[in-house]
């Protein structure tokens, strides 16, 4: 790298960072000095508006919420979606693109234009405030992220060693379990975690179809904060920062395999 | 052991090219096939489709009498050794083996047995435990092959294993594919471009070209009487030199082959054929020399013995064997 490009990466590194230390020291920094013109790394810290976000507002429920939504629906949408992707991608039938190019569209649709018909479906079924009811409008985005990924992903892989298993008399569904899915490993992780973040999140169908702080998953829960007699914005700093976490510690566990899903095929073997 | 028959098998790719054009083949059991051709030649896509991982698109394959044609992969219980080897890389050696027996459902202890037998009859016994990743290529090769072995399937189907080989290693591994056929008595199908491979292989060659077959039969019957020029191109190394049948009798249309094993070198008075000497190649046990007609520049090649000297730019006599010569019309 050259110093050009070292100082511009540096920069780069400092405006996107920027918010995040901000927003991590005022979440520590007292209520009546968030406003004031000190500056904020001097201190003092207090760990108050955490103490009254678990505390007081019990946000160990929206946590909870939110990440129970998440993980079903990822896991949902990337076994189903694999299955769908792998059909798909080695699979000939008639109709083959067309089912990819619906898939496409379906992925396409604003969605506060399904809001409203999502809405009077669920509650006929009962789903309304519920986590299933989270989870089904969720995956009418996380299949078609899913598939997308895994379909590019799949096709990419030499198709030996699936042609070896079938001479060996492997299924497809036996090839897909034991041999292709532990060999995809990279891409999998890749796009579980992009499902995952995807879902956490989601702000527009958690905030339609729930009705309740039971319910209600972070960033429902984070926006309603707000409108009760004052914008506690300690508390909604120190809720964002805990919001932010399991992304951190996601993408810091599984970074290699994602660097190693976006850059497979590279090299022969 | 099965045999197998190809009838009239023809694979039109999706955009019209046709890989396999109207083939039709038996193989007996017990035997081993080899199919030989130029790249494009259709000789992977015809042993693809005999393997299930292609569909005919029109025709019949029969494995042992019965009709496979619409059988998946899967059902036809044929062995295939591909030229990448298609290890399962996640899994063991011993797993690796083990995987085609798990499938059809072998009792745990016979497929104990029988991946302890076949690895030990290959020398890998003691790479059970390792994962293809830290295996030479050699060592891959063989458990590729055993574990088509393994299985005891009808037929074996070899897609070019040797390809990825050194050398050295080609031929021992080539001469152990012959004794293993011996061995086992299989029936076994095998795909190469190395014409030299396919005659010391072949208890039959197919020549495919085009997707077509050029010819078929015992090696040394395609070598002594080719039926196509192609063929007899084909065959031998270095390849059979072709000139104008003029020049050997007035008139005479076409043209004539001969392999330069047949040519005899002389003084140039005592033949019609003259030639100068473009150059000389030497391999030890013999020399390539490379000429140039004097009548119409065309290339001819000689074999001639190691010890004599042949100088370059020299004007020589060719001597041709009458018995040996081969006339085509293309």
């Amino acid at each position: 790298m050259t110093r050009w490009t070292t100082r511009l990466a540096v920069g780069a590194i400092i405006i996107t960072a920027f918010p995040l230390v901000w927003m991590v020291l005022a979440s520590f920094t007292p209520e009546s000095h968030l406003f004031e013109s000190r500056a904020l790394w001097r201190g003092p810290f207090v760990a108050d508006h955490y103490r009254a976000l678990f505390d007081e507002r019990n946000f160990w429920i929206p946590i909870r919420n939110s990440l129970i939504v998440a993980a079903m629906t990822t896991a949902l949408a990337v076994t189903l979606g694999g299955a769908c992707a792998y059909a798909l991608a080695r699979m000939r039938f008639r109709g083959r693109y067309t089912i990819l190019a619906f898939v496409l569209a379906v992925s396409m649709f604003p969605q506060i234009s399904l809001v409203a018909p999502l809405y009077l479906l669920l509650r006929e079924a009962g789903l309304i405030n519920t986590y299933p009811g989270l989870v089904l409008p969720y995956l009418t985005f996380a299949m078609p992220l899913t598939i997308w990924l895994l379909v590019g992903y799949f096709r990419q892989l030499p198709p030996d060693v699936e042609e070896a298993a079938a001479m060996d008399g492997a299924g497809l569904t036996r090839t897909l379990v034991e041999i292709v899915a532990p060999l995809a490993w990279p891409g999998i992780a890749t796009t579980a975690i992009l499902t995952f973040v995807y879902c956490w999140n989601e702000f527009l169908f958690a905030l339609s179809f729930t009705l309740g702080p039971e319910r209600y998953t972070v960033p429902v829960a984070i926006a309603l904060f707000r409108g009760q007699y004052q914008v506690p914005w300690g508390q909604i700093l120190a809720a964002a920062v805990v919001a932010t976490l399991p992304v951190i510690v996601l993408v810091v566990l599984f970074q290699r395999r994602i660097t190693q899903g976006l850059t497979a095929g590279a090299v022969k073997g | 052991m099965a045999s197998i028959t190809v009838d009239r098998v023809s694979r039109i790719f999706p955009g019209g090219h046709a890989g396999v054009r109207d083939v039709s083949l038996e193989v007996a059991d017990g035997e081993l096939v080899v199919l030989v051709g130029p790249s494009g030649s259709g000789k992977s896509t015809l042993l693809r489709l005999i393997a299930g991982l292609e569909s005919a698109t029109s025709g019949r394959i029969l494995i042992d009498g019965r009709d496979a044609t619409n059988a998946p992969p899967q059902a036809r219980d044929l062995a295939m050794v591909f030229q990448s080897y298609a290890l399962y890389p996640h899994k063991t050696v011993r797993e690796n083996l083990a995987f085609g027996l798990r499938m059809h459902r072998v009792a745990p202890r016979e497929i104990d047995l029988r991946v302890q037998g076949v690895a030990e009859s290959l020398q890998i016994g003691a790479l059970l435990d390792r994962r293809p990743a830290q295996l030479s290529g050699g060592q891959r090769q063989r458990v590729a092959l055993g574990r088509a072995i393994v299985r005891e399937p009808k037929a074996f189907l070899f897609d070019e294993p040797l390809s990825n080989l050194d050398p050295a290693l080609r031929l021992d591994t080539r001469a152990e594919i012959a004794l293993l056929h011996r061995r086992l008595g299989a029936t076994m199908i095998y795909v190469t471009h190395d014409q030299e491979e396919a005659m010391k292989l072949g208890q039959r060659i197919v020549i495919l070209k085009d997707g077509r077959i050029e010819q078929a039969g015992p090696p040394l019957e395609i070598y002594r009487t080719p039926a196509t020029l192609f063929a007899a191109r084909f065959l031998g190394s270095p390849p059979m030199n072709i000139i104008d049948a003029s020049l050997l009798e007035a008139g005479r249309r076409g043209v004539v082959g001969f392999r330069p094993q047949d040519v005899t070198l002389t003084e140039v008075e005592r033949t019609g054929l003259a030639a100068t000497v473009a150059l000389v190649e030497t391999v030890g046990s013999e020399q390539h020399v490379h000429l140039r007609l004097d009548a119409d520049d065309t290339r001819v090649i000689a074999v001639a013995p190691p010890d004599r000297t042949i100088p370059v730019d020299s004007r020589v006599g060719l001597t041709l064997r009458r018995d040996r010569l081969h006339y085509f019309t293309p």
